[in-house]
């Protein structure tokens, strides 16, 4: 507060390494955490809201998205969208357990990282083979 | 003169969302596994099935609760977001508006996809 920092060089510019590359997996964990919630927030929620209101809404409408769905692309966009969910959703456990110290420590929370992604993986896979 | 010694620390309601923000995950977190279990077991075929799933007061209920859940979580999260990458007040509150106004409507729209036909 009071401490004066040294003043920053006049051509100062603050450097981003944005390769993700270089992030270890908790770092990487957490950026695909942000990174899916945003798309969760939008587009998926909203055309999973449409999807649900021509289903839900008409024989017609239930066959139209029916039909959307055995195409290809619709279904790798679809298992996308899970992935990013499966991975939101367990990467949030993680956080969960983080924030009761459960795994607090560098090499557990580097090894639960890992588990993260194998788990959203998973359970991804495990959704396309139902629905393939 | 007295020097000014009040920490300023902010009114706390911080607190409040990050501790929301964890109890909507784990409603959320409930829902999904229970919906997933009751999708493998025992899939609904055809519209007929799927319409009198949607119709049992219980799944829709609980369909709403795990939408409000996220309306509000989501609201957390977008704000964080949005606090962190846009520096400009005005810029930020209009999107933070944008944000509020959509999670609304989309609580309102699955409301009515819900109960409303």
């Amino acid at each position: 507060m009071s401490a004066a920092s040294t003043p920053r060089p006049k051509h100062y510019r603050p450097y981003y390494d944005l390769n993700l590359a270089h992030l270890p997996p908790p770092g990487l964990v957490s950026i695909f955490h942000r990174i899916s919630g945003a798309l969760l927030f939008f587009p998926i929620l909203p055309t999973l809201l449409c999807f649900m209101y021509l289903a839900l809404g008409s024989e017609a409408g239930f066959t139209r998205v029916h039909e959307w769905f055995a195409q290809p692309l619709v279904k790798a966009i679809a298992f996308g969208a899970v992935w990013l969910y499966a991975h939101h959703f367990f990467a949030g456990i993680r956080y969960l357990l983080l924030d009761l110290h459960w795994g607090i420590e560098k090499a557990p929370a580097r090894s639960s990282a890992l588990v993260v992604f194998v788990l959203g993986a998973l359970a991804t896979l495990f959704v396309a083979w139902r629905l393939w | 003169m007295k020097a000014y010694r009040k920490n300023p620390v902010g009114a706390h309601y911080g607190v409040g969302d990050w501790l929301l923000q964890r109890l909507t995950a784990v409603v959320m977190a409930l829902f999904t596994v229970v919906m997933f279990l009751a999708l493998v077991t025992e899939a609904p075929h055809g519209y007929a099935a799927w319409k009198a799933m949607f119709s049992g007061t219980l799944v829709r209920l609980s369909t709403m609760l795990f939408l409000a859940s996220l309306l509000y979580h989501a609201w957390v999260g977008m704000r964080d977001i949005l606090m962190d990458y846009l520096k400009a007040t005005s810029v930020r509150l209009t999107a933070q508006s944008v944000v509020g106004f959509m999670l609304v409507f989309y609580l309102i729209w699955a409301a009515s996809i819900l109960w409303g036909r």
